[in-house]
């Protein structure tokens, strides 16, 4: 097994962990834990392949993942500030019992 | 393959399994901690300094500390008496196995076509940041202007009451 297929079998593996914990918990928080595991699967990859392309000089890659780690800081800071104000809304994070998006 | 990506891996690995399965959920915030971490040093291992260091700083630093602030600002640490799974796990269990049984399959069969390149790249945080000035401004600028309005997005969002009795 190639170094790359290692670390791409890792990404995905994480990627499936986070996707488990995304369309099973219940919390909203939770939720939004796996989707920050998924967007490190992918940052993963995207760092792996750079690193065994066969041009690391032109950091395609590199630039992509950090731009996707930024992406993702706000997309955190978003969705935590939303579980925060439907909570305030709901008195509740539990997913199986917010089903109405009018208040 | 050396020690070191094994080690790692399986820090990374169980953190995110400890993250997704840990009942309460505080402890699931620290171990998402250690799975950032983890992916912090292979991030390191890959020869890539600049996203390693970027992922501490931004994940363990800032991220993770949301995360907290969230939960303890939502009362989520209370563990709650009926389970922690909601009404359909089974299915998406089934889904995320079904997800990585393709991905890895994938991954697998392509195992021989997969560069093989084992000299470590010579970047330096120098390119990085002539890069970024140069032939990726334009992105910098738009993530810069992204990254202004969600923090506002967020306070308006966070900060929001409504008016009136309940």
């Amino acid at each position: 097994m190639t170094p790359l297929a290692g670390y791409l079998l890792v990404a995905a593996l994480l990627f499936a962990i986070g996707l488990a914990g995304a369309l099973t918990r219940r919390n909203a928080i939770l939720v939004l834990i796996g989707i920050e595991l998924m967007l490190n699967a992918a940052n993963l990859n995207f760092i792996a392949f750079w690193r065994y392309s066969p041009h690391p000089e032109a950091l395609t890659g590199m630039m992509f993942a950090i731009f996707s780690i930024a992406v993702a800081a706000a997309e955190a800071a978003v969705g935590l500030g939303l579980v925060i104000s439907i909570h305030r809304h709901a008195h509740t994070t539990d997913l199986d019992a917010i089903n109405r998006m009018k208040g | 393959m050396s020690i070191a990506f094994y080690l790692l891996a399986a820090l990374t690995l169980g953190g995110a399994l400890a993250a997704v399965l840990l009942k309460n959920t505080v402890h699931c915030a620290l171990a998402l901690t250690v799975a950032f971490a983890g992916l912090a040093l292979l991030f390191l291992q890959l020869d890539a300094q600049f996203a390693g260091f970027a992922q501490i700083m931004i994940y363990v630093g800032a991220v993770a500390i949301l995360v907290v602030f969230a939960i303890l600002l939502t009362r989520g640490s209370e563990t709650p008496t009926d389970g922690v799974l909601s009404r359909r796990w089974f299915a998406g269990l089934l889904i995320a196995v079904a997800v990585f049984s393709v991905i890895g399959w994938a991954v697998l069969q392509s195992t021989r076509a997969l560069p093989h390149q084992l000299a470590a790249p010579s970047v330096t945080v120098q390119d990085i940041g002539v890069a970024l000035m140069g032939r990726y401004v334009l992105p910098l600028e738009i993530l810069a202007l992204l990254l202004t309005a969600a923090t506002i997005g967020a306070v308006i969002v966070a900060m929001y009451e409504k008016e009136g009795p309940k």
